[in-house]
Order: C-alpha cells, then sequence, then structure tokens
C-alpha cells in the first residue's frame, strides 16, 4: 500500500501511484476520509458501551456498598477486598476454578493435539471427519449440561453403569469435590476438543512438506517429527489456543451450573456444598441471588486480574516449552 | 501427504471419536422419548421409547416453550442481520479503503475479542436496569449487535474476493463509499457473508449467560433460559428436560448438517491467518 499525502487520502484505495488526482475527487473528499471511520464506529461504540465500560466500572463498584436493588450505598474504599480475602467461599470458589481450568484444558489441549495429528494424515472424506468433531461446539452449552447431568447421575447415570460393568463402585458425581469436578470437566473437553483440534490441524497443514522430507532422509521417526517439527511449527496456533482456553476456562458458568440440580430452583450455586462453584458462579450468587453488587463486582474484579496472571504466565511457558528446538 | 496413508486402525478410532461426538445428542433424543420410569432400569435405554410426542407436548406445558422459541428466533435473527450488515461494512472498511489509523485500528479489534467482558457483568446489569431495559429482549440483543468476530471475518473475506480495480473504477465513476461498498463490495462477498449470518444465529440462539441474566424466566424467557427452567422441577425429570433439550438444539444442528463444510472451512482459515 503506498503512503499518501493528507491532501490525497481521498484517492481511490486502489490507486497504486499517488499521482495527483482529478479535481472531481475533491468534491468527495470528505466523504472518502470520513465515511470510513463512521463504518467501523459501531463496532468501537457497542464494544465500548457493553463491553469495556461496564468492565472497567466493575473496579469502581467494588469500592463501594452497592447495593443492586439499594443502589449505591457509599464509598467504602477496600473494604470489600479485606472482606473477601477472609472470606473461605472465596478461596473455595478460586481452588475450583482453577482445578477446572487445569482439569478441563490441559488434557483437553493434548486430545486436540493428537487428533489434529490424526486428522492431517490424508483421510478419506476429510470434510465428513473434521464436521464430526466440530459437532459438539455448535451445541448449546445449556443442553450439553443437561445430557452430562444425566450421564453423571449417581443412581441411574450412564457413565456410573459403565464403571459398574468393570467392578467399580458406584460414584455420587455431585457430591464429591473430585468427582465433579472430572464430570464438569468432562462437558468441557467435550464441547472444545475438536475445536481445537481443527485450529492446529489448520497451522499443519501450512507447515511446508520438505521439513518433514529431510527429516525423514535423516531416519527421523514419526513420534520425533511430531514433537520436533511440528509442535514447534504450529507454535503461535498453540499459543493462541493455550490463551483463549485459559480466558474461558477461568470463567466457566453454565456447566458447573447447570450440573448443580439446585441451582434453577434457586437453592444453590455449583452444589449443595460449594464443590464446584467457580467464581463466575460466586460473582453470579452474590450478584444475582443476594444483590451485593459491590461485593460480586470485587470477585469479578479478583477474578479479572486472575485471568490476566494466569494468560501471561501460560503465555510464557508455553512459548518456551513449545519453542524449544 | 506427508505421513503414511491412514489405515483401518485410523478409521477406527475416528469412528469412535465421531460416535463420542455423537452419542450425548442421540441419547438426549433416546431419554425424551422415554417415559421416565423407564429410566430407573438398571441397564441404560439404547433404543427409542414412544413417549416422545408426551414429553415434548409436558415441555411446552410446563413453560411457555412457543414464547421462548419465537423470543429465541427474533433474537437470534436480529444479531444475525446486525452483525452482517455492521460487519461487512466494517470489514470492507478494513480491507479495501484507506484511512489514518487503519492497521492499528484493526489491532484493537483483534485484541477485544480476549478481553473477558463477561466480568463486567454488573455493571451492564444496572446499565440495563437504568435504561428500563430488564426483562426485555433488545438487552439481550443491543450488546452483541456487532462483535469482533464479524469484523475480522468479513476483513478476511474482502481480502480475498473484492479486486481494488473494481472499487477504483466506481470511484472514477463517481461513487460514494457507500456505494460503492453496496455495489462492487458486497455483491463479492455475499456467500462468506451467508456463512456469517448462520455462524452468528447459531452464537445468539446458544447464549446463555446473560439471557439467564437479564431476562425475566417465567416472562420473557429464551431457549436456554427456558431450559434451565425445565430443570427446576421438584425432582430431575431427565425425560422433560432432554425433551426441552432436543428441540432446543434442532434450529443450530440443521444449519450445522447444512453448511458443516463452510463453517469448518472458515474455523480454519481464520486459525491460519489470525
Amino acid at each position: 500500500m503506498t503512503v499518501t499525502r493528507p491532501g490525497t487520502e481521498a484517492a481511490p484505495a486502489a490507486s497504486v501511484s499517488p499521482s495527483p488526482e482529478p479535481k472531481r475527487f475533491r468534491l468527495s473528499n470528505w466523504d472518502a476520509r470520513y465515511t470510513p471511520y463512521l463504518i467501523i464506529a459501531p463496532f468501537f461504540l457497542v464494544f465500548g458501551i457493553f463491553g469495556l465500560y461496564p468492565l472497567i466500572y466493575t473496579a469502581w463498584v467494588s469500592l463501594h456498598d452497592w447495593q443492586l436493588i439499594d443502589g449505591n450505598l457509599g464509598f467504602v474504599g477496600l473494604d470489600n477486598y479485606v472482606e473477601l480475602f477472609g472470606d473461605a467461599k472465596f478461596w473455595n470458589a478460586l481452588f475450583n476454578t482453577l482445578s477446572l481450568f487445569v482439569l478441563s484444558t490441559v488434557p483437553q489441549l493434548l486430545a486436540a493435539l493428537g487428533l489434529a495429528a490424526l486428522l492431517d494424515r490424508g483421510l478419506r472424506g476429510s470434510a465428513f471427519w473434521r464436521a464430526g468433531v466440530l459437532l459438539p461446539n455448535v451445541i448449546s452449552v445449556a443442553a450439553v449440561a443437561l445430557v452430562f447431568a444425566q450421564f453423571f447421575g449417581r443412581d441411574f447415570g450412564i457413565v456410573n453403569f459403565l464403571l459398574g460393568l468393570i467392578g467399580i463402585d458406584p460414584i455420587d458425581w455431585r457430591a464429591e469435590t473430585w468427582a465433579s469436578h472430572l464430570a464438569v470437566s468432562t462437558m468441557v473437553m467435550w464441547r472444545w476438543t475438536g475445536y481445537n483440534a481443527l485450529l492446529y490441524l489448520a497451522a499443519m497443514q501450512s507447515v511446508p512438506k520438505d521439513m518433514y522430507e529431510s527429516a525423514t532422509l535423516d531416519g527421523a521417526g514419526r513420534w520425533r517429527m511430531f514433537w520436533s517439527i511440528t509442535v514447534p511449527s504450529i507454535r503461535p496456533t498453540i499459543l493462541f489456543t493455550v490463551v483463549t482456553s485459559t480466558i474461558g476456562g477461568l470463567q466457566l458458568f453454565a456447566e458447573p451450573a447447570l450440573f448443580d440440580p439446585g441451582f434453577a430452583a434457586n437453592n444453590s450455586t455449583g452444589g449443595s456444598d460449594r464443590q464446584f462453584q467457580t467464581l463466575v458462579l460466586y460473582m453470579y450468587e452474590k450478584g444475582f441471588r443476594l444483590f451485593d453488587a459491590g461485593y460480586a463486582a470485587t470477585v469479578a474484579w479478583m477474578l479479572f486480574v486472575v485471568v490476566l496472571l494466569v494468560a501471561v504466565v501460560n503465555f510464557t511457558l508455553t512459548r518456551r516449552i513449545a519453542g524449544k528446538e | 501427504m506427508k505421513n503414511a496413508k491412514a489405515g483401518p486402525l485410523l478409521y477406527g478410532f475416528l469412528v469412535a471419536v465421531l460416535a463420542a461426538s455423537i452419542f450425548p445428542l442421540y441419547y438426549s433424543f433416546i431419554v425424551a422419548s422415554k417415559d421416565n420410569s423407564v429410566l430407573g432400569e438398571k441397564v441404560p435405554p439404547l433404543i427409542p421409547g414412544g413417549n416422545l410426542v408426551e414429553n415434548i407436548t409436558r415441555v411446552f406445558d410446563t413453560v411457555d416453550f412457543w414464547l421462548a422459541m419465537q423470543n429465541s428466533f427474533i433474537v437470534a435473527s436480529t444479531v444475525a442481520i446486525s452483525n452482517v450488515v455492521l460487519g461487512t461494512l466494517a470489514g470492507f472498511a478494513f480491507a479495501r479503503l484507506r484511512f489514518k489509523g487503519r492497521d492499528s485500528l484493526f489491532l484493537v479489534v483483534l485484541g477485544t475479542a480476549m478481553v473477558p467482558t463477561q466480568l463486567g457483568v454488573i455493571p451492564l446489569y444496572m446499565l440495563m436496569s437504568d435504561l428500563d431495559w430488564y426483562g426485555t429482549l433488545q438487552a439481550v440483543i443491543v450488546p452483541v449487535l456487532i462483535g469482533s468476530f464479524a469484523v475480522f471475518w468479513m476483513r478476511q473475506a474482502c481480502e480475498e474476493t473484492v479486486p481494488y480495480e473494481l472499487i477504483e473504477a466506481a470511484r472514477v465513476d463517481g461513487c460514494s463509499v457507500l456505494r460503492t461498498f453496496w455495489h462492487v463490495g458486497f455483491p463479492a462477498v455475499r456467500p462468506q457473508a451467508a456463512v456469517l449470518g448462520m455462524f452468528t444465529f447459531m452464537t445468539a440462539w446458544n447464549d446463555f449467560f446473560w439471557p439467564l441474566i437479564v431476562l425475566d424466566p417465567n416472562d420473557s424467557p429464551t431457549v436456554q433460559v427456558a431450559l434451565s427452567t425445565l430443570a427446576s422441577g421438584y425432582y430431575t425429570d431427565y425425560s422433560l428436560m432432554l425433551a426441552g433439550a432436543s428441540i432446543a438444539v434442532l434450529p443450530v444442528i440443521a444449519i450445522f448438517v447444512l453448511l458443516s463444510r463452510q463453517i469448518v472451512g472458515g474455523i480454519m482459515q481464520g486459525a491460519v491467518k489470525g
């Protein structure tokens, strides 16, 4: 793209030479110069008003005693944060969030990597297989949660039935922390593994073929080539998926919410004893069940900090691991 | 292909993966077609029963599922149309118009996709109350009228299909920017715009968190909100819940079956170039 003097901005976008333009273009100078801003403005307006502003305003709300119904009851400084740090339910939710995040993200991305490698092997009917692995991703999270709630039922769930076949006693998936975390992670994995596999597959297909050929000549095996050629070559995509899964995985809501039969009945959020209550669920409970907006905003803002921290740590770690030659 | 040809073992494994993808949907349909008492038997059922119609009727008796479907349809189509129109315009501008700060503004658009806006729900809810929008469909429509994905996707489509020469010709003929867009830009990207529309429709149809908060489950539910209401009986009624879930996923599955190739292609293209 050529760089032109400001006076010639009105030249047709395609102009390859910055030659002086005909006079009549001057008349449409305003149009050519400002219409682009007008037509990209809606995005920035919508994002600013309904995305960025509420997120930043959350920090301000967290410094107040703010009730959802009664409104702002005054500035309290860091009182909400002091209370939060002494709040066992917050630490419990933080633990659950991190545990669910690790349990659902790490195996998911590894499985996606493996699946992508398999899909990359010159399959017949590749479109069919790709669509098949993507299907779970288009199903609504509410519907998925309801089906999996049945799968993990204590008495008549299909998972306990299958475990029974190999002699394992029924597990009360909702009652125990680890069992519930496994169950919720399974839902997340089911929805997202195929999607991430397709991202990896796309990246793998753009790895130059001659890299593999020369490695084959050197006698490298498939496993070796996968780790020393494929994985480093698709590093940007791996980084991307790690960051997006971090942001998503730390904000789980629907899966743990609907896994708890008491949720819709307004009894509990995230298990009778908060075994699988995530931070977003805790924020929801504080804000929309107990109407304590100030405290809910404090939870939200702390989660924001956690998301940032984990994203940065993951980004650095992954870059180092996937980058070693 | 660089690796050895796929063998039967690989196909066998992929069939298993596919089965795992489909099974939850199939099972939800099975449960939806059964009497609840059958579900109490030792061996889980794998063959459809005869209670599908009855269970679906119960869904419509328990919650106003017609209203929910209608609401979801209004929300999802409005959001889809608006994302197509505004996204195509913005994508066209980012791909084919020249203006100061274009590339950095586009980076900002990409960056917004990483912002966890879900964490701003408390002030967003207050904003909606101030506007008197609680329980109204615009409360779930307006915040997603245009998303970064639409801009990104349509920019890519314009980069690939809208020829510079035609834009130049239109501009030489004295077309305004908007007319150029309408006569040259939009016709070229119509197929990608259609895929974007379907994609956005599915996303909006599936949305759960924000509608749950800002809509009144009894008065103005969307399908996903109605689903969560179905789960709130005295005892867990799986036939009822999964009959609802089966209906709720139908539109999305229909779109997916029709457009899976384009959707897969879109996701994979975005991965390489994004």
